[in-house]
C-alpha cells in the first residue's frame, strides 16, 4: 500500500501527548513540526517555550528548545537570534504568557521588529494552573479567579493581541486563525509557514495567533468546547490576516 | 603594558569585551549606566551585540537566550535592578547556563539611594533568586581588580556552566583609576570557546532526540530535579579550591579588620595609618565572598587577637554573619558601619580600632 | 606623600573636567597612584558639581576622604559646603570673581584667582576651569605643568582650534599660581 501520511519526526517517537482531549496544542505542535520538516529547518531550529501548557511540549518535541521564564520567551528568543542569526527561532506561548506577564517583552520584541516568529495560543484561560482568568477571557466567562465571570467593571475587556500589535510599525505579519475545522487547520499551517518564511527572508517580526479551546478549564466536553469556540470565542476574536507586508 | 585611566564601569565593560563577551543586554539604572553605554559603542566594533532591553527582567532573559546559544554574555545593573533580574539569574543557575553579571550596588532597601553601598551582600551571596542556588561572587576593591575579575569570570562561568557575579559598588563603578587591561582574545579564540559549547548550546541540532539541546530550568520528574540539585550541590562544594582571600598584616595583629570590596580598600589605608603609630592591626579580606573563606579565620591566633572589627557599608550589617561563622565565637566581633549612600571613612575605622585597643 | 583634592562648583563650570585633566595627566606620565571620583546626583543639570582627586605614592584607600588637603571652590555654595572639610594648614583655591564671602578660617592658606573674569577677558567663559587648573598646578607643583598640558592637548585633539585659547588660559593660571607661592 502507498504510504500517504506519516507522523512528523519532530515529535518524539513513542511519545503520547499529555494534552487533554479536545485541546488544540497537539494539533498546532504537529503543524509546526510538519512545516519545519517541509522547509528543511529542523536541524537549525530552536523553540523558546512559554510557561504553562505550552511548556509541556519540551517533553514531546525532538528539536532544540529552551524553557523561558514565564512571559519572557520573546526576550529569550531575541537573545538567541541576535547572537546566532543562523538559528531559526520561534516562540510558542499561551495567552497568560504572551499577553499578561510577558506583555512588555512581547510588544517590545514586536516593536523592535526582531526577526522572530511567534506562535501565540489563545484559549482565553490559564490551563496548567487550573482555569484562572486570562487577559483574553471573554466577558461573562467564568474562571477560578473570576467565579462570577469576567466583569468589565472589575476586570476590563478581553485583549486583542493582533490588533494591539497592529498599532506598531515594525511587525510584518499578523494573523489570527483557529484549528476548529479542517479548513482552518490548513489555513493555520499556511500562516505558520508564512511566519517562518518571513524570518528566513529576514523580514522581521511575525505573529500567528491561534484561537483554541480548553475543554477542561472551560468545564465542557470536547465537542461543546468546539461549539463555544465557534460561537463565542470567534465572535470576540475574528479570524483573518491583519497585516502581511 | 601602558596604564590607562578608566572609569570602573567602562573598565569592567572593556574587560568583558576582551574576555570574549559578545552579547550584552541591560537597562538604565544609576550608578551603572556607563556599562551599557560603553557596550553600545564598543560591541559594533567587535561584531558583538548590544541591546537595551525593555526592563531588567527582559535584559536578563535576553542574556539567558544568548548564553544558551553558547555566546559569552553579560548583563549589569544596580541593586533594585538586580532584584528584578533575579528571575533570570535563577533560571540560568537552574539550567546551568554560563553568564556573567555585575552589580554596581547602591543604597537600599527599595529604591534606596543612588549613592554607593554594600547592602546587597545577602542577596549576592545567599539568595540571588529562588531555589537556593549558589554562584561564585567576586568583590573588587580597585578598578584593576574589577577588570581582572571580570576577565576571569567568563572562564569560571564556562568551566562550571553557572552564573558568576561581580559584586562592585557605586564607588568602584564611577571612580577612575589607572588600569592595565588584559589581552584581547582573538576572534579565533572566541569562536573556539563558542564551538566548545556546541553540543549543549541551543542553536539547532540534527533531528535526533538523544542529541537535541534542551535547556531545562526545571524538571517535571522530582527524581530528576533532585539529581540536578545534587549535581549543583557537588559543584558548589568543589569551589573550596577557588577561594581567594587576602591576609594583610595579620601576623602579630591584636585587632583584625574583616572587610571586603570598597570598604576593605579604605580599611587597608586605616591599617597602614595605625601601623605607622605602632598599633598592631591587620585585615582579612575575602576576595571571593562566595565561596566564603571561613577557614581564613582559623589561621588567627586567638590568644593574641582581642577582637575582630567588621567594616562594611551596610546597616544592619550583613557580611558580619559570615565573619561570625568563620570566627566561631573565639573572640568578640565589633562593627564599624555606614549606609544610605555614605562612604566608609578611614578616620571612622581608625577610631573604631583605637576604641578596641583602649578597652584592652 | 598623598594629596587629597576636592574641586567644587556649579554644574557647567567644568569642575569634573578640571579634576579629570589633573588625574589623567598623573596616570599617563607618572608612576603615582591616582583616583578620580565624581559625586553623582539625580539631577542632570544645575545644582552643584564636585569631584575628588587623590594623588599618592602609596596605595590609595578612600577615593573620597572626609578631610581634604586642598580645596578648589568655583562658587559660594561650594565654599560653604566644603570649607569645613579642609584640613588645618590646607590650601584653598577660590574663584574670587564669584566667591565674595569672607573666608572665615585663619588656619589655612588662601589662593585667590578671578578665573571667571579672566576667562571672559580671553573671550570664552568656558576656560575658567583650565585657568584654575593652571593656578592649582602652578601653586602646588603637585605634578609637572608640561604633563598636564600634554594631557589637555591630547584630550582636546578633536577640537584643535580650541588649543591656543586653552594654552593661553593654562599659562595665565600657572603664572597666577606661581606668583602667589610664598
Amino acid at each position: 500500500m502507498e504510504k500517504i501520511y506519516t507522523r512528523t519526526k519532530t515529535i518524539q517517537e513513542n511519545k503520547v501527548s499529555g494534552y487533554c482531549p479536545g485541546c488544540m496544542h497537539g494539533t498546532v505542535m504537529k503543524l509546526i513540526g510538519e512545516v519545519l520538516e517541509e522547509m528543511n529547518l529542523v536541524d537549525r531550529t530552536l523553540c523558546c517555550l512559554g510557561i504553562g501548557c505550552c511548556g509541556l511540549q519540551m517533553d514531546y518535541i525532538a528539536y532544540d528548545n529552551i524553557t523561558s521564564p514565564h512571559g519572557r520567551a520573546c526576550a529569550v528568543a531575541t537573545g538567541v537570534k541576535r547572537s546566532n542569526p543562523d538559528t531559526f527561532v520561534f516562540t510558542y506561548q499561551g495567552d497568560g504568557d504572551f499577553a499578561s506577564i510577558g506583555l512588555a517583552e512581547s510588544i517590545s520584541a514586536a516593536n523592535r521588529g526582531e526577526n522572530l516568529s511567534v506562535i501565540f495560543i489563545n484559549n482565553g484561560i490559564y490551563g496548567m494552573t487550573g482555569g484562572q482568568m486570562a487577559p483574553t477571557t471573554l466577558v461573562g466567562m467564568k474562571a477560578t479567579t473570576a467565579p462570577k465571570g469576567r466583569n468589565p467593571q472589575e476586570h476590563g475587556y478581553p485583549m486583542h493581541m493582533c490588533e494591539i500589535l497592529n498599532q506598531l510599525e515594525a511587525p510584518v505579519f499578523l494573523a489570527r486563525t483557529s484549528c476548529n475545522n479542517p479548513a482552518n487547520v490548513n489555513k493555520t499551517k499556511k500562516y505558520i509557514r508564512k511566519a517562518f518564511q518571513n524570518q528566513l527572508d529576514g523580514k522581521g517580526f511575525s505573529m500567528v495567533e491561534v484561537v483554541t479551546s480548553c475543554p477542561t478549564n472551560w468545564g465542557m466536553d470536547a465537542l461543546s468546547a468546539l461549539d463555544f469556540l465557534e460561537e463565542k470565542m470567534l465572535a470576540e476574536f475574528p479570524l483573518g490576516v491583519l497585516r502581511d507586508r | 603594558m601602558a596604564r590607562l585611566f578608566m572609569k570602573g564601569c567602562e573598565a569592567i565593560a572593556e574587560a568583558a569585551v576582551r574576555a570574549g563577551c559578545r552579547f550584552f543586554a541591560g537597562y538604565p539604572i544609576t550608578p551603572q549606566n556607563e556599562i551599557p553605554e560603553y557596550f553600545a559603542r564598543r560591541m559594533p566594533e567587535v561584531g558583538g551585540t548590544f541591546l537595551q532591553g525593555e526592563s531588567e527582567v527582559a535584559s536578563i532573559s535576553m542574556v539567558y537566550g544568548a548564553a544558551s546559544a553558547g555566546t559569552r554574555s553579560m548583563t549589569s545593573s544596580s541593586s533594585p535592578g538586580i532584584s528584578l533580574k533575579s528571575e533570570g539569574i535563577s533560571y540560568c543557575a537552574s539550567a546551568r547556563i554560563p553568564m556573567v553579571y555585575c552589580n554596581v550596588s547602591r543604597g537600599g532597601p527599595g529604591v534606596g539611594s543612588i549613592q554607593p553601598a554594600q547592602m546587597d551582600y545577602f542577596q549576592a551571596t545567599k539568595a540571588s533568586g529562588n531555589g537556593g542556588f549558589r554562584m561564585m561572587v567576586f568583590a573588587p576593591s580597585t578598578v584593576q581588580e574589577a577588570v581582572d575579575m571580570t576577565y576571569k569570570a567568563f572562564d569560571y562561568a564556562d568551566r562550571d556552566r553557572n552564573p558568576v557575579l561581580i559584586l562592585a559598588d557605586g564607588v568602584i563603578g564611577t571612580m577612575m583609576e589607572p588600569v592595565v587591561l588584559p589581552e584581547m582574545k582573538s576572534d579565533e579564540e572566541i569562536a573556539a570557546i563558542k564551538e566548545s559549547k556546541r553540543k549543549w548550546a541551543c542553536v539547532g541540532h540534527p533531528l535526533d532526540y538523544a542529541n537535541r539541546s534542551w535547556i531545562q530550568p526545571g524538571q517535571w520528574s522530582t527524581k530528576l530535579q533532585q539529581e540536578e540539585n545534587e549535581k549543583a550541590a557537588a559543584l558548589y562544594e568543589s569551589w573550596e579550591k577557588d577561594i581567594q582571600v587576602e591576609h594583610y598584616r595579620t601576623e602579630d595583629a591584636q585587632v583584625v579588620i574583616a572587610s571586603y570590596g570598597i570598604s576593605a580598600r579604605i580599611a587597608r589605608s586605616a591599617v597602614d595609618l595605625l601601623r605607622k603609630e605602632g598599633k598592631k592591626v591587620g585585615m582579612i579580606r575575602p576576595i571571593t565572598v562566595s565561596p566564603f573563606p571561613y577557614k581564613a579565620f582559623d589561621a588567627l591566633d586567638y590568644g593574641r587577637v582581642k577582637a575582630i572589627l567588621d567594616v562594611e557599608m551596610s546597616i544592619p550589617a550583613q557580611f558580619v554573619e559570615d565573619v561570625k561563622t568563620g570566627v566561631k565565637e573565639r573572640c568578640p566581633i565589633r562593627t564599624c558601619l555606614c549606609s544610605g549612600g555614605n562612604i566608609m571613612s578611614r578616620e571612622k575605622i581608625v577610631n573604631a580600632v583605637n576604641s578596641i585597643l583602649e578597652g584592652m | 606623600m598623598e594629596t587629597n583634592l576636592c574641586v567644587a562648583g556649579f554644574g557647567g563650570q567644568g569642575v569634573m573636567t578640571l579634576g579629570k585633566f589633573l588625574a589623567d595627566a598623573t596616570c599617563n606620565s607618572t608612576d603615582k597612584n591616582v583616583t578620580f571620583f565624581p559625586s553623582y546626583g539625580a539631577e542632570q543639570r544645575g545644582g552643584t558639581a564636585n569631584c575628588f582627586v587623590v594623588i599618592s605614592d602609596e596605595a590609595i584607600g578612600a577615593p573620597v576622604g572626609d578631610v581634604m588637603d586642598d580645596l578648589i571652590v568655583m562658587n559660594g555654595a561650594s565654599l560653604n559646603r566644603f570649607l569645613g572639610s579642609l584640613k588645618s594648614g590646607g590650601r584653598l583655591f577660590v574663584n574670587s570673581s564669584i566667591v565674595t564671602d569672607p573666608i572665615t578660617r585663619e588656619d589655612i592658606t588662601v589662593v585667590r584667582a578671578p578665573v571667571t573674569e579672566l576667562a571672559l577677558e580671553m573671550g570664552n567663559a568656558k576656560v575658567l576651569n583650565v585657568i584654575m587648573l593652571g593656578v592649582y598646578v602652578g601653586y602646588t607643583e603637585v605634578i609637572a605643568p608640561e604633563i598636564v598640558w600634554d594631557t589637555i592637548q591630547h584630550k582636546l585633539a578633536k577640537k584643535a582650534s580650541l588649543l591656543p585659547l586653552n594654552r593661553q588660559a593654562f599659562e595665565k593660571g600657572l603664572e597666577l599660581g606661581r606668583s602667589q607661592r610664598a
